[in-house]
């Protein structure tokens, strides 16, 4: 446990090294990242105020403080893609994980999560600019502020198990990205990634709470700026243990049948 | 060649691999009617291949491209599962992946990069160290001692990206070799370097498997390579081994030529009666001559002329490979 540990530490070193290889670079992308929820943003507090103040429960206040949690929690979301997926069969890079006794899952979290530690050193004057231009209502408990740090974390876990599985389809096709836009859509309708789900027809609420898509998104920001009782914030990292394990289980079993349709294309 | 599989590094029996490719006409006609109906075609890479190699050889393998080389090291370092036949390295099915396997063997390819482009080798050797779980002593050592040899030690904080292809083929060689590996597979390792950054990488191959008795099986376009490390070469051709013996063996099976130089004392004469005039550089006349003829001709030539110097060789191993490929195929096509 303590070899794994020692991985786990020394390539999340290596990947914050070299995300402060380009900062500027990574500024400028989480920048353009935050153009997506302030559309959004826009867009429903105008609506808010057409309607008398609110929307669903909403006030420009809760829209703003909303999406400026959204914005964290996106980030944290960017785990490794389809598109990387062939990116790495292309390019041979998946030979190199696979002759390593490591399994390449480990080199992934591990990497990424490097990579969130920097995220969220550059998301912190973001947010505090967006909190000045947008006046977020936010007053979150102590209990709130913790279950927020183990969700946004359980979130990663979440779509990495996910993104995971849809990537190991390149074993058998070499255009899963296509599969990864349909993946898209029903994450973005799903998620409250688009919309707060509360915003949905009861139909898809109840839908979305039987799949994985609200946990890795909705639940982290509503955990800190929502209005979920103590039990219903342990309720939703409970959801966040099952899905993370109901992956893990997934991958390993699909891993094992899918690593013998490996063809090594690109080296 | 056989040998008790307990007492093989290498143990290959009837080894098969077959890749199933898609295929089509050219054209949108084509193209829609496989939307429908997709036609594969069975490619046999390796064809029921068997050898043997013992732990401590240095072994060429040996092949056009296309001829199943680099599948074969592949399948032997667990990266493909084979379609048929039983390969075992150092005891383990490759094809298993266990830790212990893995943690013996290395698979360098030339054209692949296992370092973090925009950092220092030091850091990626770091990590390595970390995925091996190899004692900080054992590492720091391992890792000086291939700098040196290597002679990088100015390179190894600059990023990656800033070195050349040579100096980086060397940084991925060192990256390879830190958990000290007892089988070594090489997939053309020199291929795109500078003449002395070759004879550099070879020397180290030696070097390396002087010290740990590694076991290295070889792939090279560069004969130089092949010769320099490899006493027994594995030629394959069409996924067929077409010879498996001692180098020297296979100038001795394959050429039916031998290379007869001559240097007359006068420097004129015309030496074309007395053989094939395959060059003529400095007064030095090379007459290519059927090798059952070598000694009469050389007996004739000496009588005959005034010869200052004279020299008989084996042709270049190149052509003598370039013959064994061309033998192979013409079977095939007899076939």
């Amino acid at each position: 446990m303590s070899a794994l540990l020692d991985y786990y530490w020394t390539n999340a070193k290596l990947s914050v090294i070299e995300q402060f290889q380009y900062p500027v670079a990574n500024y400028f992308y989480m920048i353009g990242m935050i153009a997506e929820p302030v559309i959004y943003l826009v867009v429903w507090s105008t609506v808010a105020r057409a309607q008398g103040g609110e929307v669903g429960g909403y006030t420009p206040g809760a829209f703003a403080a909303y999406y400026i949690v959204w914005t964290l929690v996106r980030n944290m979301n960017i785990v490794f893609t389809p598109y990387g997926w062939e990116w790495r069969i292309r390019t041979g890079q998946l030979s190199v994980s696979l002759l390593r006794p490591l399994h390449p899952l480990h080199s992934d979290i591990s990497f990424f999560a490097g990579w969130k530690f920097v995220v969220i050193v550059l998301w912190l004057p973001l947010a505090a600019f967006l909190s000045l231009v947008f006046k977020p209502a936010l007053n979150p408990t102590v209990l709130e502020i913790g279950v927020f740090f183990l969700a946004i974390w359980g979130a990663y876990l979440i779509r990495t198990m996910l993104l995971w599985l849809l990537g190991m389809l390149s074993f058998w096709t070499t255009r899963v990205s296509a599969l990864f836009e349909l993946y898209f859509a029903l994450e973005l309708l799903l998620s409250g990634r688009l919309v707060p789900l509360s915003l949905m027809p009861p139909w898809v609420q109840t839908l979305a709470g039987y799949l994985p898509f609200k946990w890795a998104f909705q639940f982290p920001i509503e955990s800190l700026v929502g209005q979920l009782s103590p039990v219903e914030l342990m309720a939703g990292l409970g959801m966040q243990v099952f899905w993370i394990a109901a992956g893990a289980l997934v991958l390993q079993g699909v891993w094992r049948f899918a690593i013998r349709h490996y063809t090594a294309v690109g080296g | 060649m056989t040998l008790p599989t307990s007492a093989s590094a290498i143990h290959v029996s009837r080894l098969s691999k077959t890749y199933f490719v898609p295929e089509r006409e050219a054209g949108l006609k084509a193209a829609l009617k496989s939307l429908v109906r997709r036609k594969t075609r069975a490619v046999k890479a390796v064809d029921h291949i068997s050898f043997d190699i013992a732990p401590g050889a240095v072994v060429g393998f040996l092949g056009p491209n296309g001829a199943g080389k680099t599948t074969t090291l592949k399948m032997l370092s667990g990266l493909l599962y084979s379609t048929d036949g039983e390969a075992r390295v150092l005891g383990h099915i490759p094809s298993r992946r266990e830790r212990d396997f893995l943690r013996q063997i290395t698979l360098v390819m030339g054209n692949r990069n296992q370092l973090q482009w925009d950092l220092p080798a030091l850091d990626s050797f770091d990590l390595i160290r970390a995925i091996y779980r190899l004692p900080a002593a054992d590492f720091t050592r391992a890792r000086d001692e291939y700098v040196a040899l290597l002679e990088v030690g100015p390179l190894v904080k600059k990023p990656v990206r800033n070195l050349s292809l040579g100096e980086r083929m060397k940084m991925e060689i060192i990256g390879a070799l830190l958990h000290q590996p007892k089988v070594l597979f090489l997939d053309e390792p020199t291929i795109g370097l500078d003449v002395t950054m070759q004879r550099r990488i070879r020397s180290f191959v030696a070097e390396y498997n002087r010290r740990y008795g590694a076991t290295v099986l070889l792939t090279s376009h560069y004969m130089a390579d092949v010769e320099a490390l490899c006493k027994r070469v594995i030629v394959i051709h069409h996924g067929r081994i077409l010879y498996d013996g001692d180098l020297s063996g296979l100038v001795e099976k394959f050429s039916a030529y031998k290379t007869i130089g001559v240097t007359l004392e006068d420097g004129t004469a015309d030496l074309a009666s007395y053989g094939a005039v395959v060059g003529n550089e400095a007064g030095k006349v090379s007459l290519r001559v059927p090798k059952t003829e070598t000694a009469a001709i050389t007996a004739r030539l000496l009588a005959d002329l005034p010869i200052a110097d004279l020299t008989v060789e084996d042709p270049p191993i190149e052509d003598v490979i370039e013959r064994v490929f061309a033998q192979g195929a013409s079977e095939e096509q007899a076939a």
